[in-house]
Formats: C-alpha cells, structure tokens, sequence
C-alpha cells in the first residue's frame, strides 16, 4: 500500500473515530454523570437529523438546520426527563432499560407518523464542499475536515466544563454523592435536566452534522447507540478523555480492520474467500476490541472502579 | 387470570368467525414500519391501486406488516394460512424473509407471487410451480450493470457491496457479464454508513469505473461522501440505490448515475402512462419500481382470477403462468422456472424541475432470462 | 397458600387450557401464538435465573438463544441436504431428531457460557451489560458474514423436527411438547432457586464481599448459574427454530436479547413466574395493538413506560405484592 494512502486511512480512521465521539459526547454525559442508561440517545440523535432536515428543506439555511437540531433535541431531552427519566434516577438500571427501551419506539413510529417512511434530504452546505489538498498532495473532503474541529471543540469545550466551571464541579459533587449536594442547597433536580437536556442537544446536533454526509432516516440512531455505548465503556464511564480516547481507538481498529484483514487473509486463501472472511473478521473487529480491554482493565481505560 | 381468558376468548371470536370472502383471499406480508418501510408501502399502494382500479369485489386483501424479521413473517404466514385461510400470499420485500416463508408456503399447496425478493435458490434448485416472481431474480439488474459496464468499454471497476448473501449475489451477477478487470473487490459490513476508507481505497486503485450494490441508507450515504470526495469516476449501480423514494433524500450527489432496472416511468405504453398518472393522482408522489411491480403483481392475480377458480390449483397455475395481463413493462412473459423474462434498461438520474428521477438511456439486456432456470427441475 | 403461588397455578391453568379450548375450535393459529409465547418463556426463565437471582445484567443472551437455533439449522439442514457434517472420526450425518438437536443446543449453549462468562464476570455493572452484548454481537456479524450457513438469509428446515411418539406437525402435539418443557424448566429453577446454591447465588447478588466472608467464592457461583441460564436459553432457541422452522443471525441481535430481557421486566424480575406472565403479556399486546394502527409501537411504548412507571415489580408485582423472601 502506498505511503499516502496509509496516512489517507489513518486520517479516515481519526475522522470516523472523532465522529463517534460527537455521536458519544452527549450520552457520555448523561450516562458518566448520571449513572442513566439512556437506550433512547439514539432517538435524540434521530430527532436532531430530521429537525435539521425539514429546517434545511424549508429554509435553505445549514446554520439555522443546525440551530434546529440542536433545539429540538434538547426539548425532546427536557420533556423526556421530567416526564419520565426524573423518576428512574432512583431505579436499577433495569428498569431504565425498559423505559427508554420504550422510549425508542414512542420516538421511532412518532417520527415516522409525523415524516413518512422514505429517507429525508440534507445536504452539506456548498461552502463545505468537495475536498481540499493537505499538504503532502492528499485529497480530503473539508467537511470531514470540519467535524474533525467541530468533535475535537465540543470535547475541549465538555472537558472544560466538567473541570473547570461552577456547573461542573456541581455535576461532579451530584455523581459522587447526590443527597449531600442537596443536602448543600443544590437544586438537584434542575441541575440533572440541565445535564440531560445538553446530552441531548449534543446527541442531536452530531445526528444533523453526521447526517448530512450519511442518510435521514427513522432508525438511524440504533446503530449509532450501540456504538457510542461501545466507545465510552471502552474509555471508561464518566471520563471525557476516556471517551475521547475510546472513539479514536474504535475508529481506527474499524478502519484499519476493514482494509487489512481481506489484504491479510489473501496471503494464504483464495481472493474470494480472502474477502468474505476477513470481511466478516472486521465487522467484529470492534467488539473483539471492547472484550480485550474489559478483560484486561474491567472499568474500562480511564474509569474509575 | 379469568379476565384474561374471558379477553383472549373476545379476541379470538372476533378474528376467528369474521365473514368468509367466497372468491379469492389474499395475505399480503410486507415491512411497513421501521428503517426499510419505504419499499413495502410502495408495494403495498401499487398493488392496491390496481385492485381498486379493478373493481373486484370478491377478492380480499389482508394486510399484515413483517417488521422486516423473518420470525415475525413466518408467523404471520402460518396466521394467514390457518386462521385467514388466504389462497395467495404475496409482499415479501427482502430475500431472507421470503427464504423462511416461501417454501413453507408454497409446500402447504398455497401461491406465492413475490413482487420483489427473487432469490436464486428459489429460482433454481427449490423452485416450485405454486410459486411465481413477477420482479426479477435478484441477479438481473445487477448482470444489466455489468453488460452496460461491458458496452461502454470499461476495463478495470472497482466493485463493492455488503458483506451478505444478496451482496454477494450482486458482485456475482456483474461479473457474469461484465468480463473485464477488477480494480477491486470489497465487501462492506452490513449497516455500514462511513465509506471514507472504501473511497480512499478505490481512489488510489486506478479504477476507470465504480459498481456498487448499497441498499437503502447505506447507499445514500456512499453516494453523499462519494460526490464529496472529488473522486470522479463513473458510477453504475441497480436500481436498488436509485428508486424514486432514495434519490430525494441524495439529490445532486446522484445527477449522472447510470443505473440499471427493468421499469421507469417513461417507458411507453398505454398501461405504463396510466399507471404513472393514476399513481400521483392517488398518492401525491412518483411511482417506483416497487410499486410498479406491486401493481403487475396485482393485474397478474386478477387476470388469472377472471380466467380460473383459485380452487382449481392446476388451472389458476396455468392461469398464472400465461400472464395475459398488461403489464406496466409492455409485454411480460414467465420462463420455464415462473421468473420474468424481460429486457432490462439502463437509467441515467436526471432532474425534472425541482424532483430527481430516471430516464431510459438504452437498453442493456434483451428478453434476459436468469442464471438459475436450468438447476430448477419443474 | 400465598398470593403468588396462586397467580402461578392460574397461569399454569391458563396456558394448559386455552390452547386445547383453541384446538377444540379449529383456531390453531392461537395454539401457534401459545407455542411462541411458551418457548419464549422459556429463555426468559433461563435469563431470569442470572438476571433475577443472580443480578446479572446480561444484555447478550441472545447469543445464547441463537446458538442453539443454529444448533438445530446446521444439524437438521445437514440432513436435509444429504451432506454429512463429518466423515472423521464417526460418520455424523446431522439429525432431525428434536431431543438429539436439544441436547446439543444445551451442551453449546453451555459451553459458550463458560467462555463468555469466564472472561465477562471480571467486570461489573455497566461494564458487564457491555461486555456481553459484545460477544452477542460478536456472534450476530460473524452469523451474517459466515456463507456456510446461510448468512443473513438464515437456514430454511422444511419440515419440523421429529420427537418420538409424537407428530410435531400437529400444532396441540408441538403445544404440547413445549409446554411439559417449560414445566421441567420451571421445576429446574424453582428448585435452585430454594437450594444452598440458589441462596448463595441470591446473597452473591446481594452483597458479594459478605458471602466471600463467609468462604464462599461469589465468581463460581455466578459462573455456574450463568452456564445453566446459558444452556437453557439455547434449548429456548432450539426450540424456537422448531417452531418457525427457520433460523436466521437475527436470532442473535441485540433488539432481541432486549427483548427477553423486557419479557422478565414486566413480568416481575427474579419471580420464578415472571419470565411466563411477561411472555403472554407482550405477544398479546403485539398481536392486538397491531390490528389497531400501522404506527402501534408508539402503543406499546406508552404500555411499556405505563409499566415501568407505574407498576414496579412488573405483572407479578401487581397480582401478588412483593415478593417474599422466605415462609
């Protein structure tokens, strides 16, 4: 393989890694501070894709669609949390599985009632378009570019929060101990909407900035679920970096996994077979991964025990 | 415990003892909810429109929605069979659900008429006589590619597709008639939505042609980072990634894409051009090929019904296999192992005012039969 | 007689009865729909046993479930194509016959859960709903991909298994079948649930650190419920394969290890008849709210979030109070 496509892949890899982050910030959020499983991040993400949808439809405008998502997740997050998540902080996590699980399919046939069933248009907004020469003659779609810089600001931006803010340090004091933040005069119960309500605009502004380079349609949060809770197990729960450093490692075993095993298996198998096994090798790759790194550190790479 | 056998009783009485049609039953088994719902519910209003256009009262249609699970397809089909009693059944979108349910159907002595799914299996060696395709055996818009691909003098495609039996089936159909060089063979994963790595692969490949079989979201999404990646060479594709429902949702990133299918909305005749008008005149949106196929499978059932009495198996069979309908394509007849044979277009997307569609640019298969006729010992 | 004892003998009662009066009337489509809704009690019962007893949180029985099913499409297809699984060491030409296909389901499925549960029971929590449904993901994509068998076109068994003395074409037989396992099931676990080991298990769950006081190692003894949740959940699958005859990677997904895993919620968690009444409960809502509307998910997410919300302990709770924890 020539030189500059392996660093083409490695960057495509860093890309598709900080894209996971953006889909995982929110719920590293939610579920970090708040010890909630929350099945329905993906739902949120889909809600944020759809609202900047019909907003780009109507409008034409990609900062107004953006702004779209972004409201429109975080009053779904905010009705969702007081009419049904307040009162699951107490439960065990099996019953958040089922509510939000619940949750998913309220949100799903909702947007399908309201949108129809065939995919929506959203494009990436022409002063965004087409790809720019890095120095070194590789061709890369600005775009992607720029959710490399959008995913890596939201995660400076989090980190910041968390540590460095009055917000944060609350956030913080509510995860290790909650009755004795409420105990201190902490409104506690709007602070865990506020969180809630951020996860999900942050949810459903990476579904509008991923969307618009993917497909608008009704259960396209599932598989982004599933994901964003890999990568956060991996860092660890709770830890922005962890996040930060899970998603990179996903995306990179991801797309490293998908070019090298067909090209590895080819060496002693026939090309046929060389492909459909090493493809189906790196469909698991990620899974392989998380279960390598649970069994060698337990809470993750960066989580507390 | 005896409120609930007293409400199990209710719901029993209600779905077991409701009136029984005389003439024909049909169980339509179809996705009409989650992520694939786009492609049953065109089926499903295709169909329906040539029934309402027929006026036939004494043919029932039961509507049921798989939810794109083969459990839940197969469970509906044993419900149409015992407890509806349906005489045909039909809808199926997707191979692996038609794979559990067909054969199973077809051995209890009901009709299958598939308007879309066409493995190869069931084409070829567990084929049976009860059971009709009225689409295409999956292979064919795939083998158009790559007789096109041939035409137009391409020497070295870059192919890919999911890592599944009918992206396998896809490659398989294009090299069969392709019969140039491969730059490369890829098998994405199923679901997969980021392709950046598959782009940057084919751009360093020297590839002088892409074919790619993506359905649904996942080819919206190649195509978007496809247009985006400056990577311009041609693209060529079955109509799977182009019908009319996906190509709003890609817009520009699709203008140019040849692409292959055996039905477009120009295609002229007189049943074609009412189809189409009647079609936006019920529903408010252009038709696709699934519903256009829905609506043959349709005219299919009722042109064998008017002539035979589904209780006559062998004659409502031959009924079936003359295909004295007029079908949407023009002409239509089954082969030896009740697949069409047909010709095969080759589409270009083009855009009318403000909507994106298709326009004939040729034709790349004539009276194409499928690959699998001869293992099919009916 | 306690509250719960009752309600147990009136579901016994009731998916004994209502199926035979359904057969009596020519409806076997409802004894088809009782066969389903029984053989997923089943592998709600086998999740219970780690979930319920055990504090488990295992989000990848699925994997456990399709391993069995496959268990039974690789041995029945085997047969049914004429092609011999292996020539070497012993000609084994597959099998149609349901108590050989069981029994292998069981030992794989078991022995699955040694691997699974060996390596995921170092983690806790979260991290162990994650590990888990890793390796049932794991499994899923490997299933599509594998061409061998189907892939996602899944494996088609035309005519059902054979059981001796029985003709399982005949829904009431194949009712009937199913139900004397979830009978042997249930006794299976109601006696672990009452013995040292089922204590041990439920003080694992409790509170580790105390039983390790006390010299018991709580690792082993969730392994080993693991293993027996494992093994019944596969013999589960096996037999769902029977029932539709068709087996398919989706067996394995996620969607429906959740599933089961609703089953047990609504039903009552760790009430030995929890897994049964959530079983009965969702495939009734799913059959009857799907006549009601094209979009009736959004129906059963309401019941759903009614449930969670408003009725803690699931069905069971409502019908019989909180569970007691010893006569």
């Amino acid at each position: 393989m020539p030189a500059y496509l392996i660093v083409e892949q490695l960057l495509n890899g860093l890309q598709f890694g900080v894209m996971l982050f953006l889909s995982a910030a929110g719920l590293t959020l939610i579920f970090g501070v708040m010890g909630l499983i929350n099945l329905a991040h993906g739902s949120l993400y889909m809600i944020g894709a759809f609202a900047a949808a019909a907003v780009a439809g109507a409008t034409g405008s990609f900062l107004l669609a953006l702004a779209a998502s972004l409201a429109a997740a975080a009053a779904a997050g905010v009705l969702v949390e007081v009419l049904v998540i307040r009162r699951l902080y107490d439960r065990d996590h099996l019953d958040q599985v089922l509510a939000t699980f619940a949750l998913i399919l309220i949100f799903s046939e909702g947007t399908r009632w309201i949108f129809g069933s065939f995919p929506l248009f959203l494009d990436i907004p022409a002063a965004l378009s087409g790809p720019v020469t890095l120095p070194g003659g590789i061709q890369y779609p600005l775009y992607r570019l720029t959710i490399i810089g959008v995913g890596l600001a939201i995660a400076a931006g989090l980190f910041l929060l968390i540590a460095r803010t009055r917000i944060g340090i609350r956030i913080r004091a509510g995860e290790a101990d909650r009755d004795m933040i409420a105990a201190l005069g902490v409104d506690i119960s709007k602070l865990y909407t506020l969180v809630f309500a951020l996860g999900a605009a942050l949810a459903g502004l990476s579904g509008a900035l991923v969307g618009a380079i993917q497909s608008v349609q009704v259960g396209m949060g599932e598989p982004v679920l599933i994901l964003a809770f890999v990568v956060i197990v991996i860092g660890g729960i709770g830890s922005i970096k962890g996040a930060l450093v899970g998603s990179l490692l996903v995306g990179l075993t991801d797309t490293f996994g998908r070019i090298l095993l067909p090209v590895l298996f080819g060496t002693f198998m026939d090309p046929a077979a060389a492909t459909s096994v090493g493809a189906a090798l790196a469909s698991m790759s990620i899974y392989v991964l998380m279960a390598i790194v649970l069994v060698l550190r337990p809470t993750g790479l960066y989580g507390r025990a | 415990m005896k409120l609930k056998s007293i409400a199990l009783a209710a719901a029993m009485a209600a779905i077991g003892f409701g009136a029984q049609a005389e003439g024909l039953k049909v169980g339509m088994i179809t996705t009409l909810s989650g992520g694939g719902a786009g492609l049953g519910i065109d089926v499903r209003d295709g169909f329906m429109l040539a029934m309402k256009q027929a006026g036939r009262d004494d043919i029932e249609v039961v509507i049921e929605d798989d939810q794109r699970k083969p459990d839940v397809a197969v469970q509906l089909a044993d419900k149409m069979i015992q407890s509806e009693k349906v005489d045909v059944l039909t809808g199926i979108i997707w191979s692996n659900l038609a794979m559990a349910v067909v054969p199973a159907a077809t051995a209890q002595g009901k009709f299958y008429l598939s308007p879309n799914a066409g493995p190869s299996a069931l084409a070829g060696k567990r084929c049976h006589p009860n059971y009709f395709n009225v689409a295409w055996q999956n292979d064919n818009l795939h083998e158009a590619a790559g007789a096109y691909a041939k035409e137009a003098g391409y020497k070295n495609s870059f192919i890919l597709a999911p890592n599944y039996p009918a992206g396998k089936d896809a490659l398989t159909g294009y090299k069969r008639t392709y019969g140039g060089g491969l730059a490369g063979e890829v098998y994405t994963k199923l679901g997969q939505t980021d392709y950046a790595a598959e782009i940057a692969q084919i751009r360093a490949s020297g590839a002088d042609s892409v074919f790619f079989f993506l359905p649904g979201g996942m080819g919206i999404a190649f195509l978007k980072q496809y247009a985006d990646s400056g990577v311009d060479l041609p693209v060529v594709g079955p109509a799977f990634s182009f019908d009319q429902g996906i190509l709003q949702a890609v817009g520009e990133a699709a203008m140019g894409v040849i692409n292959t299918s055996q039905w477009n909305k120009d295609i002229d005749n007189a049943a074609n051009k009412a189809f189409v008008d009647s079609f936006q005149a019920e529903y408010g949106r252009l038709p696709s090929l699934y519903a256009s196929q829905g609506f043959d499978t349709a005219n299919l059932l009722i042109s064998a019904s008017a002539k035979a009495d589904v209780a006559d198996q062998d004659a409502f069979r031959a009924a079936l296999k003359a295909a004295e309908f007029d079908s949407v394509r023009g002409d239509f007849k089954f082969g030896p192992n009740n697949h069409p044979i047909q010709n095969i277009y080759v589409r270009e997307v083009i855009k009318e005012g403000e909507v994106y569609t298709n326009k004939i640019i040729g034709t790349a298969l004539t009276d194409h039969a499928d690959a699998y006729a001869a293992e099919c010992k009916m | 007689m306690r509250r719960e004892t009752l309600v147990n003998i009136a579901t016994l009662a009731v998916l004994a009865v209502v199926p035979l009066w359904a057969n009596s009337v020519g409806e076997t489509y409802w004894v088809t729909l009782a066969t389903k809704v029984v053989i997923l009690a089943i592998a709600g019962v086998g999740l219970n046993l780690a979930l319920g007893l055990g504090g488990l949180v295992s989000f990848g029985h699925a994997a456990f479930f399709g391993l069995g099913g496959y268990a039974m499409g690789i041995l029945a297809s085997h047969l049914q194509d004429y092609v011999p699984l292996m020539e070497w060491p012993i000609l084994f030409e597959g099998s149609n016959q349901m108590p050989v296909i069981w029994i292998v389901a069981v030992i794989s499925g078991a022995l699955a859960a040694v691997l699974i549960g060996a390596l995921s029971l170092r983690t806790s929590g979260v991290y162990f709903i994650m590990i888990t449904l890793a390796f049932g993901q794991m499994l899923y994509y490997f299933a599509i991909s594998w061409p061998a068998y189907g892939g996602e076109d899944g494996l088609s068994i035309y005519v059902r298994n054979e059981f001796p003395g029985l003709n399982t074409l005949v829904p009431i037989q194949f009712y009937g079948l199913s139900f004397a396992v979830l009978l042997v099931v249930l006794l299976l676990v109601w006696r672990i649930s009452l013995s040292s080991f089922g204590l041990a298990l439920g003080a694992a769950r409790q509170n580790a650190e105390r039983l390790q006081a006390v010299g018991i190692d709580p690792f082993r003894i969730r392994l080993t419920a693991f293993v027996i949740s494992g093994a019944i959940t596969a013999l589960a699958g096996a037999m769902y394969a029977d029932l539709n005859r068709f087996v398919s990677p989706n067996m394995f997904s996620w969607q429906f290890s959740g599933e089961i895993m609703v089953f047990i919620i609504i039903g009552g968690v760790g009430r030995l008849f929890g897994p049964v009444l959530g079983a009965i409960l969702f495939i009734l809502m799913e059959h009857v709210l799907g006549g009601l509307s094209e979009f009736w998910h959004i129906y059963l997410g309401l019941v759903l979030l009614g449930v969670v919300l408003f009725a803690r302990g699931g069905l069971m709770g409502l019908l019989a109070g909180r569970e007691v924890a010893h006569d």
